[in-house]
């Protein structure tokens, strides 16, 4: 019985269960003067929850374990001098194994007969299914197959009864419990709450997901090259190498990777925090209702608008007009028009995730500006600063750290920010100060190393896991660090 | 007090010279900080016009193809010259197709037939997709055979940049990329009412495509929709769930201070990394397909929860507590509280955080690149298992194609993923006003 039908048949039961016991429970009371604890429909889902939990979490525990169970025996069976000495080889075997008893599940009775012969009869056989069994395959190794598969079946078989029995045990004891003074409300409900606890932990787990998943690559990657050459390196060049040669050493520089992300951030910054503070002193101090009305949700949709559009804007707007632009001032000064911005430059990139950024200034600090008490600005505004002043001198000082958290915030967007970077800087992984020549960066590199078909153990590919842990461990730094110091600002006023 | 107003009055008497405030100077320094403010907000709004200018004034041109319509002859010595297609079906699948378009439109345009240069550069003008077109005609009307009937055919993309006035004219023969006689052949066709500029379906319907005239965002849309059901489904419960125990049931401790810190982290992390955490855990670990919009799915679903979760704490804490203490006061369980009470009140705020949610997700492009969503994909994806693509995806990819007819291809589908955004904005500011309440 395949597992979707046995959740299907589990929860008929369970809802078999709800209404049998809610009539049954209806009914009692309605005939007994003692009145229940709990309403019937309480003592209904306190059936189903008994019919189904049990029975699927037995049903996940045995299908995790069952794989390693019946693996363990397949591989206990196999001789020593089959599997082979060392642990990769055993591996190997393991696998052809299993691919083998993969195809042998798609033959009829007479091809199964016909392939126990061995591996010779076997391989035409399993080819024709569009199976491909290794050329290194042996007689045993076909055995071994069998045997799976038959074990496959055994557990399966015996899954099955034993969830469905499951099932039904723990409904019948659920049945029993239909009487006046059991609490099944309460019981439902300690479920319930332990179902919003499970949920609420999915966050914890996908952060721990991240970082382990981050860690173990990682650290096969530092198996290969060393720490100190991947973080002080100035030379990126991972030369790409053919699937299966495992000998070439590309060379992982991070540095120049690195000084391009925070270039990059840096250009984006100097655009988008004068225009994003500027915006949101306006509308927060001088713009009237109307005005704020129409033009800060209209700045917001620049943040609505998903990045691959600003990544196209700069491929087809930005950068030719920039490089047409210099084109034109170098011919007024020099006599030639040979542009000196190129079309993908860390300026372009700069400019378009500036203007990306924009929002994300001006209503985090629109917010915080707001926040700062009426009090503040009447006193000064009362003691004849002109609004300019008051801004200057008093409103700005006290929002200060806010204004610096949100300043931190947008500064780990930009460092993080993969598709304009993709489209618009270039993939020249340089070190260069200026500002008109392409650079690259971290996220551009994750997904030029991992998009394409390579070997996943390569340093080449597993390279991209060291350069998202630092982007992660940069980000991260830089939130934590912002959000303590908003929320340190926030408790200042409330 | 008396000593002060004393010499005060006495310096009044004196002079009476104001004090220097320097009020030109501070009054032009206020006029030129509000005139900052103005021009910010001006450059803000600049951009997003020229943004959605550039957007839509590339891409309107999408929705319209170029097609010929022709008397096309079926003539059987080009299509089953040995007349055996009775016993052996694949006469028609490898039929010679390209030829009857050709010598429909030599006719029509009235070329030498002998010229074989001219004849070949006019089977220029119509696509390579007309073997398609034509072959899935004659396979649906078999009885066409030997007669002459009027087809439409799409034409090359090269043909539709000219009409469309992509193609600079100007520019010497030599150095564009039709010749003079091709344009006065267009003219000629488009004079004559063969050859015209229709509603374009195909960049709704079509897959992936290498050729610009029918490559289209079918597939993608199919492959977004499977991951915004996948995500709603996932998302929206588990969310839900963790910002009711959070709001409602945690004991203030350290754990849930390490969940909350937690889940505005995670809000924060660069969305690539949820790509990198999806390869590594769904494919490497747990061995799901790449490229399938199961994955792709299930990463946007942990892209999104913090925002949804976010949203729902937002929600459940505007909801008074004169609601919950009523409640409670007449008998409700914490739990009945909250599901019969605060929970339905919560739930046009709700609502709102999950659509701007999977606006968000819907144009989500980095992490669904590492997950192996670049991927040419003709035919439609039956379930979420099946490789599929993503629309943002494809317009990153057809981004990356070189040919001019692809740029207008890729403001097309832009223009469709950001009305897809908008409707989903608008829906959820409309959900806010109708059922927002004050309390």
């Amino acid at each position: 019985m395949s597992i979707f039908l046995l959740v299907t048949i589990v929860c008929v039961l369970g809802i078999v269960g709800y209404v049998l016991a809610r009539g049954r429970v209806g009914g009692l009371e309605a005939e007994s003067s003692v009145s229940y604890h709990s309403r019937p429909g309480y003592h209904g889902m306190h059936m189903a929850i008994a019919t189904v939990l049990p029975a699927l979490l037995i049903l996940a525990i045995w299908a995790i374990s069952s794989q390693i169970v019946v693996g363990n025996m397949v591989k206990g069976s196999v001789s020593q001098d089959v599997l082979g000495e060392s642990a990769a080889h055993e591996g190997l075997t393991m696998g052809i194994i299993s691919s083998i008893s993969h195809g042998l599940t798609l033959l009829d009775a007479d091809e199964l007969n016909q392939a126990a012969n061995g591996i010779e009869a076997a391989r035409p056989l399993l080819a024709s299914k569009g199976v491909a069994v290794a050329t290194d395959a042996s007689d045993p190794m076909v055995e071994a197959a069998f045997r799976y598969n038959s074990l496959e079946r055994t557990s399966t078989f015996w899954r099955s009864v034993v969830v469905i029995l499951a099932a039904l045990l723990c409904g019948g004891w659920a049945w029993t419990q239909l009487g006046a003074r059991v609490k099944a409300r309460n019981r439902v409900e300690g479920v319930i709450l332990g179902l919003l606890i499970v949920a609420s932990s999915i966050a914890i787990l996908t952060t721990i997901g991240i970082v382990l998943s981050m860690i173990r690559e990682t650290g096969r990657f530092f198996a290969a090259v060393p720490p100190l050459e991947f973080f002080f390196g100035t030379v990126w060049d991972p030369r790409f190498a053919a699937a299966g040669a495992t000998d070439s050493a590309g060379q992982f520089g991070l540095l120049p990777l690195l000084a391009g992300t925070l270039y990059i951030a840096l250009v984006a910054m100097l655009v988008a925090v004068p225009i994003g503070l500027f915006a949101a002193v306006y509308m927060a101090e001088y713009a009237g209702p109307k005005l704020r009305s129409v033009a800060k949700p209209l700045l917001e949709v620049l943040a609505g608008i998903p990045t691959i559009v600003y990544g196209f804007f700069a491929v087809v707007t930005v950068g030719p007009f920039l490089r047409d632009l210099s084109a034109q001032i170098a011919g007024i000064f020099t006599g030639s028009p040979t542009s000196f911005i190129q079309a993908q430059s860390v300026l372009t990139a700069g400019a378009v995730m500036g203007i990306m950024l924009i929002p994300f200034v001006s209503s985090l600090s629109d917010d915080i500006i707001t926040a700062v008490p009426r009090a503040m600005r009447d006193g000064s505004l009362g003691l004849g600063a002109t609004r300019s002043e008051t801004i200057k001198r008093v409103i700005l000082p006290a929002a200060l750290p806010g204004i610096v958290g949100a300043l931190l915030l947008t500064a780990s967007r930009a460092i993080g920010e993969t598709m304009i970077v993709v489209l618009a800087a270039g993939v020249a992984a340089r070190l260069t100060i200026n500002p008109f020549e392409p650079m690259t960066t971290v996220t551009v590199k994750i997904v030029s190393q991992l998009t394409g078909d390579l070997e996943f153990n390569s340093p080449q590919t597993l390279v991209a896991f060291a350069l998202g842990i630092t982007l992660f461990v940069l980000t991260l730094g830089l939130n934590i660090y912002a959000l303590y110091v908003v929320r340190k600002y926030r408790e200042q006023y409330e | 007090m008396t000593d002060a107003t004393i010499s005060a009055g006495v310096v009044d008497a004196q002079a009476p010279k104001r004090r220097d405030i320097r009020l030109k100077k501070r009054y032009a320094a206020e006029r030129r900080f509000r005139f900052y403010g103005q021009a910010a907000i001006f450059l803000g709004l600049l951009f997003l016009a020229i943004l959605l200018w550039t957007v839509v004034s590339k891409g309107m041109g999408a929705f319209q193809q170029t097609m010929i319509t022709v008397p096309v002859e079926f003539s059987q010595s080009v299509i089953d010259p040995k007349n055996k297609r009775a016993e052996d079906p694949n006469v028609l699948l490898m039929a010679n197709y390209p030829v009857l378009a050709r010598n429909a439109l030599v006719k029509a345009l009235g070329v030498d037939p002998d010229d074989k240069k001219a004849v070949k550069q006019v089977g220029g003008l119509i696509s390579d997709s007309s073997r398609v077109e034509l072959r899935s005609y004659v396979m649906d009307n078999p009885q066409v055979i030997g007669q002459t009937v009027p087809v439409t055919m799409t034409a090359n993309g090269l043909v539709d940049s000219t009409l469309k006035g992509h193609i600079d004219l100007n520019v010497p023969e030599d150095r564009r990329q039709v010749s003079d006689r091709e344009v006065a052949w267009i003219n000629q066709l488009v004079h004559d009412g063969i050859m015209s500029k229709q509603f374009n379906t195909g960049i709704f319907v079509n897959g992936a495509s290498s050729r610009a005239e029918t490559a289209g965002v079918g597939v993608a849309i199919i492959g977004s929709f499977y991951m915004m059901l996948i995500v709603l489904v996932l998302a929206l419960p588990i969310g839900v769930a963790a910002s009711i125990y959070l709001e409602e049931f945690a004991p203030k401790n350290r754990w849930t201070d390490l969940i909350e810190v937690n889940i505005n982290n995670l809000a924060a992390v660069p969305s690539i990394v949820f790509g990198l955490l999806g390869l590594a855990v769904f494919i490497n670990f747990m061995g799901l397909p790449r490229s399938a919009s199961l994955v792709g799915g299930l990463v946007l679903t942990l892209m999104t929860l913090p925002t949804i979760i976010i949203a729902t704490r937002a929600a459940l804490k505007a909801v008074p507590p004169s609601i919950r203490a009523a409640a409670l006061g007449i008998g409700a369980s914490k739990m009945q509280m909250v599901f019969h009470h605060v929970l339905p009140l919560a739930a046009p705020g709700i609502l709102t955080g999950t659509i701007i949610g999977l606006a968000q997700a819907l144009g989500e492009t980095a992490p669904l690149l590492l997950i192996g969503m670049v991927a040419f994909v003709v035919d439609y994806p039956a379930t979420p298992m099946d490789p599929a693509t993503a629309l943002p995806v494809q317009i990153f990819m057809w981004a990356n194609e070189a040919e001019r007819a692809f740029v207008e291809r890729t403001s097309g589908a832009i223009i469709i993923l950001l009305l897809f955004l908008a409707v989903m904005n608008i829906a959820a500011i409309i959900l806010r006003r109708k059922f927002e309440r004050r309390w």
